[in-house]
């Protein structure tokens, strides 16, 4: 099981999330729902090894191990696709996985094999997504943290980049992943669990798994 | 449009020196000769073989001063672009280095080190250097810090950072600084001949200034010019081209 543990995080000196902590079964999916600029993103970076300077350290001044065990291997989805607009698609996974026919198999699962050629700028935001998607998923991560992926995209877009993720990660059986979004129809299609997060600073002012859920009850929860 | 841009260019040609040859006509004097004038110099210095060995002196200087200013140069001004430490620490030097005339740092390490091609080059280098890094600052500022943390994230190599993330976005102040450099550089380098060297098209400029030979100086002017014209031709703009496709669209790559 992975277990991830903060004592809190701040920006610019002002704590934007109490403590908190995540456990993950192998394969699970945790949906993170919570309002806008509840620090859901820095969670994500703190998660990922990034923005450390965000973490709040111990009473005793020292800082903690994040993780129970060691750190697993991450699979960043961030907000944006974040793709080398200068590179060709190809060329841009290529950086992450150099064997070209791993990488073409993959631009095959995306249903991107066509633009293999093709550079970020000629591209939807939609494929640009896959893209990323994609280049998360040659990493062969043990976990994978998403941030919004589905922002921005149309509706039947946002369905089929959906059906993605059900189908590449939340179906596979050991990898894990933590879905963050404000969208409840995401959450309960995608999620085994769910946590949402309120007040401020943030916490978790509900945590359950996603069986057991009464929509209505997560609907009062976001609005609040 | 290649082609249109280029007739456009060959008008604008044939118009000046249309309006040269007028003036010099009318005028009739040795201080402004005729472009017919101009060009028999030429010949006279190309079949004497002073030209080109001239040329391709002062282009070994320029080509030296310019691979360690722009290396140097860079170097400092991508630090200084990242880190706020260093453009503290740096920042008043290359103010100092940016107003000091060229004139007297070609001078002083004349004194110093004598009339020496080591001397000759580094007054080049020390002239030219501050202005790349200016610009390569300005780079290095305008790194993205989201493509940063992307590669962070999917483990890119220093080599990967190096040649996929860094350089591109570089490349834009590269050109800049290496143009603005080519055509500095090349003006200075004819000084620092003039001064203290004994070849190079800044020594015939200094030989012809003494007959008061004005053809055979607009003839070596002409010449460098045209060398410098064909490196942005056939050197610059393909590189530019080359770099910039990602930008100008087409389907794919």
């Amino acid at each position: 099981m992975l277990e991830f543990t903060v004592e809190g995080l701040k920006l610019s000196d002002q704590k934007i999330l109490a403590a908190l902590k995540i456990q993950l079964n192998p394969g699970e999916t945790h949906c993170l729902l919570g309002p806008s600029g509840c620090g859901k993103t820095s969670l994500l970076n703190v998660m990922a090894g990034l923005q450390q300077e965000s973490i709040m350290t111990n009473t005793n001044g020292k800082s903690q191990n994040l993780w129970s065990q060691q750190k697993p291997d991450i699979g960043y989805l961030f907000q944006q696709p974040r793709l080398l607009p200068w590179r060709t698609i190809v060329q841009n996974l290529q950086l992450v996985e150099p064997n070209k026919e791993l990488v073409l198999r993959m631009l095959n699962e995306v249903r991107l094999q066509d633009y293999a050629d093709y550079y970020p700028a000629k591209i939807s935001l939609g494929m640009a997504r896959r893209v990323a998607l994609a280049r998360c998923l040659l990493l062969k991560p043990e976990l994978v943290l998403m941030d919004e992926p589905l922002t921005s995209l149309d509706l039947p877009t946002a369905r089929e980049m959906r059906k993605l993720i059900k189908r590449l990660v939340c179906d596979h059986p050991t990898r894990s992943m933590i879905y963050v979004t404000h969208n409840l129809d995401e959450a309960l299609e995608l999620g085994d669990t769910v946590s949402v997060l309120g007040n401020t600073p943030a916490e978790v002012i509900y945590s359950n798994s996603i069986d057991n859920v009464p929509r209505e009850e997560l609907e009062a929860l976001l609005k609040y | 449009m290649a082609i249109g841009r280029m007739g456009d260019q060959v008008i604008a040609f044939v118009c000046l020196l249309s309006i040269w040859w007028v003036i010099a006509t009318l005028v009739s004097t040795p201080l402004l000769p005729a472009p017919a004038e101009v060009f028999s110099a030429l010949s006279k210095e190309w079949h004497e073989q002073r030209l080109l060995e001239s040329l391709m002196v002062t282009l070994r200087r320029v080509l030296i001063s310019f691979i360690f200013a722009m290396a140097l140069g860079g170097l400092l001004g991508v630090l200084m672009g990242r880190f706020r430490l260093v453009n503290r620490v740096l920042d008043p030097l290359l103010i100092i280095l940016l107003n000091i005339p060229a004139l007297v740092v070609i001078i002083l390490l004349y004194i110093w080190f004598g009339l020496i091609e080591v001397a000759a080059v580094a007054a080049v280098i020390i002239n030219k250097l501050p202005n790349v890094a200016v610009a390569l600052r300005e780079g290095g500022r305008m790194f993205d810090h989201e493509l940063d943390e992307m590669s962070i994230m999917y483990r890119f190599s220093f080599r990967q950072k190096l040649m996929h993330l860094w350089w591109p976005q570089l490349f834009p102040y590269i050109m800049i600084a290496t143009r603005s450099g080519l055509a500095l550089i090349w003006k200075i380098v004819l000084v620092v001949e003039l001064l203290g060297r004994s070849d190079g098209v800044g020594f015939q400029l200094h030989l012809a200034f003494q007959l008061f030979d004005v053809a055979t100086i607009l003839a070596y002017s002409f010449a460098f010019i045209l060398v410098v014209q064909l490196i942005e031709w056939f050197i610059l703009q393909p590189l530019d081209h080359n770099a910039s496709r990602w930008q100008k669209g087409g389907d794919n790559a």
